[in-house]
């Protein structure tokens, strides 16, 4: 059976499981002297009833399917004969691709008897763990359904456990954030741990060549693979300096505009208009970089007699600037407005100027705020990925020259890893060491950034 | 300030401030011009943005076509029986369109020649007259005179052409263009609106190229992010806003949920290949996958923006439910959530109009391939809308850059709608206590 069928079967189950549940609730209670007798409302004994049906069998199917493919694939693996078991890991894996794809496709024209056997037996499998899945899942389902309708009595607390149910429901829903979290520092922790055991933490974080071009056979030319990360770390932070400088004076001074200076009817327009620019998405400013942005500063470097590189790092770094500013004016604006009218009554009672009061008292009071809000704002331009992948360079160059082409630790992160892949090569495992940088990088710089901009909004509450 | 100034000719306070007033406004009016030009070089950017890529977009919603008098003879297609839909289906459709050419332009001889003459219609000209000819078989033998695609090339050189002023010939040479003259001079060619942009896969070639694959795909993507970050969002809001007891574990699941908030698109694309694909061994390109990783990137943005809305609902309301003896449960479900329902789905619109434009981690995960197909459900290879302008971005066919400015004002348009939606909803639904 297929799995949305048998789960649409489960739901009939428990939706039965219901109705039976609330039936024999009411049954009992007519036994007992009406539906006062019951200790919960007839819904809450279904609920409970469906519960039992449902919460069991649903578990199995999930369980089941995360994991029968694997199973199966370690199970086709041993069924193979000896010598094709004995091949390298990588052949392997692509021999037993073979397979699957000739069992998907049906097309077997050209299989060597081998794999026409493996195919067979792929499909028997396939079909047992099918077969043995929905009598499980059904099984299940029905026999726990049952347990919990034959336990329905009218004393029975089905309100007090099916709203312990509902709460544990709903922690676990909350925990699933802790999950990812955990997800992620585990999946790019190990596989960043397998790249240290083949390339020293070391040349990867001192290192200045980056070319990860591996030769995949011995005798091949051209791959060195040098995994020394400085060009990348420099070119990141190149690209997110040209994108701060664009962003911080102009982010900052519309929100300082717009709070202290505009009228409301001024602010309600210019607001919501800039941040357009921040729900645009990042393939979009990519494009604009790459065909628009990109050709113009070379024209114009062209022009002035500089040689400017079409991949230059200027472009990519202005357009992010441009997506940034929405995100600094609108974390500063929130600062700013947090200062108490009051100090600004003060300094213009004294006599300041309005720019006067802004300059030395409004903006040394949002100060920490403001940092807090540039520093996030720092942490979203070195993960950005979609306008570097497309409008700056692949080439690792170690420059601080704007006009040149630089590459991204995360346009690093998308060459290595797009496109198929096997997970025991040091240049697919760069990738998740590139990641780990980059994820220690943003998360330290978060966590700084809240907590500098949570303490401060506490200042003045 | 300092004494000696005072013993002599001693200037008044009044005296020193009106000195530097001039000064001071001209400081203040600078400030301010800061500012406004600030906000100018936002709107500025904002505008060129848009005026760039619906420039560079608008034409192709057009598609020019060329009229051709085909002669559709049994013996050159090779159908000797009408009724086989095998023979229907090999036949050669694109031999009686080269030879209606030949006969257009009688002067073109030589094989290089030749071979540019049949440039000038798409490569799937054929496809399009079998569909013609198997929804009407009758035609088979009469000369009709039937539409053809202009080829991408020539289609582009004809949209700069008909603009007048600079001509853009692209890939087109002089012979070409002449062809392309004389075929506009006795009303040949037509340009209709786009429709096949609309109604196809992805394709090599631009003119046979559309936008309905990667469509398709972005809504059912779309649609696993839904049905799984909303149910689960509030459910996490709800635990943490009504239930949670002040502890170091709670601290913790906040704490994570800020992070996870900032964290860069991409580490959630490496998570969905070491943990998705790697560790599950699910395949490559499946909505369901990119759906699941898209669902673990906005649930930090629902559960966030689904906690204010709850937070708004006022405690009275809770207490009232709770006083005339309804449970938590019950209060929850009955009165809090419903009244919390519009800042939620506000939340959640939001957050898919942000998950329909990541491009990142659907790289990671393998919804870069090229697919023709359009998906029919959730476990198809597929692309997304994002992707596919991403990987039309990187194809030297000129045709392609409308094409993908075509497909970012379509993006676009989806996103202000969803975006319009979500104000509305707060707008038309939101309450005030």
């Amino acid at each position: 059976m297929e799995t949305s069928t048998l789960f649409a079967f489960l739901v009939i189950l428990m939706a039965a499981a219901f109705f039976l549940g609330r039936g024999r609730s009411l049954a009992q209670a007519q036994a007992a002297g009406g539906v006062r007798r019951l200790n919960s409302l007839p819904s809450y004994y279904g609920m409970l009833t469906l519960l039992w049906c449902g919460i069991p069998s649903l578990i199995v199917l999930s369980l089941w399917l995360v994991f029968d493919s694997v199973i199966i694939q370690q199970l086709l693996i041993q069924s193979l004969p000896a010598d094709i078991r004995a091949l390298a890991p990588a052949e392997l894996g692509l021999k037993v691709n073979t397979i699957e794809n000739m069992a998907l496709t049906g097309m077997t024209a050209g299989a060597a008897p081998y794999e026409l056997e493996a195919i067979n037996t792929l499909n028997q499998l396939r079909g047992t763990s099918n077969t043995a899945l929905t009598g499980l899942a059904l099984l299940i389902a029905a026999l726990a359904g049952f347990w919990g309708w034959s336990r329905i009595q009218p004393d029975l607390k089905a309100r007090n456990q099916v709203e312990g149910a509902f709460k544990f429901i709903l922690l676990a829903c909350s925990c699933l954030a802790i999950l990812t979290t955990v997800g992620i520092v585990l999946s790019v922790l190990f596989e960043s741990i397998r790249f240290f055991s083949m390339i020293p933490i070391t040349d990867f974080v001192f290192g200045t060549a980056w070319s990860p071009q591996m030769a995949i056979r011995e005798d091949q030319v051209g791959g060195s693979g040098a995994f020394g990360a400085i060009p990348l770390f420099v070119g990141t932070l190149l690209i997110s300096f040209i994108a701060m400088i664009v962003a911080v004076p102009a982010g900052l001074m519309s929100a300082i505009y717009l709070s202290e200076y505009a009228n409301s009817k001024v602010r309600g327009v210019v607001k919501p208009a800039l941040e357009i620019l921040a729900g645009i998405p990042t393939v979009v400013y990519g494009f604009f970089a790459a065909l628009t942005v990109a050709p113009m500063i070379r024209d114009t470097g062209t022009s002035m007699g500089l040689s400017v590189s079409s991949e230059s790092a200027l472009a990519a770094g202005l357009v992010m600037g441009i997506m940034i500013i929405p995100f600094v004016s609108s974390l500063s604006d929130d600062v700013i407005n947090a200062v108490p009218q009051s100090l600004r009554d003060g300094s213009l009672g004294l006599g300041s100027t309005q720019s006067e009061t802004i300059r030395q008292v409004v903006i040394p009071a949002a100060l920490p705020g403001i940092v807090g809000g540039i520093l996030l704002a720092v942490s979203r331009a070195i993960g950005e990925t979609m306008i570097v992948v497309m409008a700056a360079s692949l080439a690792a160059n170690l420059t601080a020259n704007p006009l040149e082409p630089v590459t991204t630790v995360t346009v690093q992160i998308v060459t290595l890893l797009v496109g198929d892949q096997e997970f025991d090569s040091p240049k697919t495992l760069a990738a998740f060491a590139l990641g780990l940088m980059l994820f220690i990088v943003t998360l330290g710089l978060n966590f700084i950034a809240l907590h500098v901009v949570k303490k401060y909004r506490e200042q003045y509450d | 300030m300092s004494s000696n100034t005072q013993s002599s000719n001693k200037p008044s306070t009044i005296d020193l401030v009106n000195k530097n007033l001039a000064k001071r406004y001209r400081a203040e009016k600078r400030f301010r011009g800061y500012g406004i030009a600030s906000i100018l070089f936002g709107l500025i950017c904002l505008v060129f943005l848009f005026t760039d890529i619906i420039g560079k977009g608008y034409t192709a919603f057009v598609q020019n076509y060329i009229q051709l008098e085909v002669q559709l003879d049994a013996d050159t297609l090779g159908i000797s029986d009408i009724n086989d839909p095998n023979q229907v289906a090999m036949a050669n459709y694109m031999g009686v369109i080269k030879r209606s050419l030949r006969e257009r332009f009688p002067e073109v001889t030589g094989r290089r020649d030749k071979r540019k003459l049949y440039a000038l219609v798409s490569n799937g000209s054929g496809f399009d007259l079998r569909k013609q000819m198997e929804a009407d078989p009758e035609i088979l033998g009469t000369t009709q005179s039937l539409w053809f695609m202009a080829d991408d090339d020539v289609d582009t050189y004809i949209k700069s052409y008909s603009k007048d002023g600079k001509v853009f010939t692209g890939r087109t040479d002089e012979m070409q263009q002449g062809w392309i003259a004389s075929l506009i001079e006795a009303d040949q060619v037509e340009s209709r609106f786009n429709t096949v942009f609309f109604q196809n896969g992805d394709s090599r070639e631009p003119e046979q190229a559309g936008i309905r694959g990667a469509i398709m795909g972005s809504l059912f993507t779309m649609l696993v992010t839904l049905l799984l970050s909303f149910p689960i969002g509030v459910a996490a809001a709800v635990y943490l806003e009504e239930y949670a007891p002040k502890n170091k574990w709670t601290d913790l699941i906040e704490v994570n949920i800020n992070n996870l908030a900032a964290v860069p698109s991409i580490i959630f694309g490496l998570l969905g290949v070491a943990i998705f694909i790697g560790m599950f061994g699910m395949p490559r390109s499946l909505p369901l996958v990119g759906g699941m990783v898209l669902t673990l990137m906005t649930l930090p943005t629902i559960i966030i923006s689904s906690r204010a809305a709850i937070k708004a609902v006022p405690p009275s309301i809770r207490e009232a439910a709770l006083g005339i003896g309804a449970s938590k449960m019950q209060m929850i479900l009955h009165h809090v959530l419903p009244l919390a329902m519009p800042g939620m789905l506000t939340g959640a619109i939001i957050g898919l109009a942000q998950a329909l434009g990541e491009t990142a981690p659907l790289l990671m995960i393998g919804m870069v391939a090229f697919i023709v197909d359009v998906p029919g459900g959730v476990t198809d290879p597929a692309t997304v809308l994002p992707v596919q302008i991403f990987l039309w971005s990187d194809s030297p066919e000129r045709a392609f850059v409308e094409r993908t400015s075509a497909a970012i004002m379509v993006l676009l348009g989806f996103l202000i709608v969803m975006n319009a939606l979500a104000v509305w909803l707060r707008k038309r639904l939101e309450r005030r206590w």
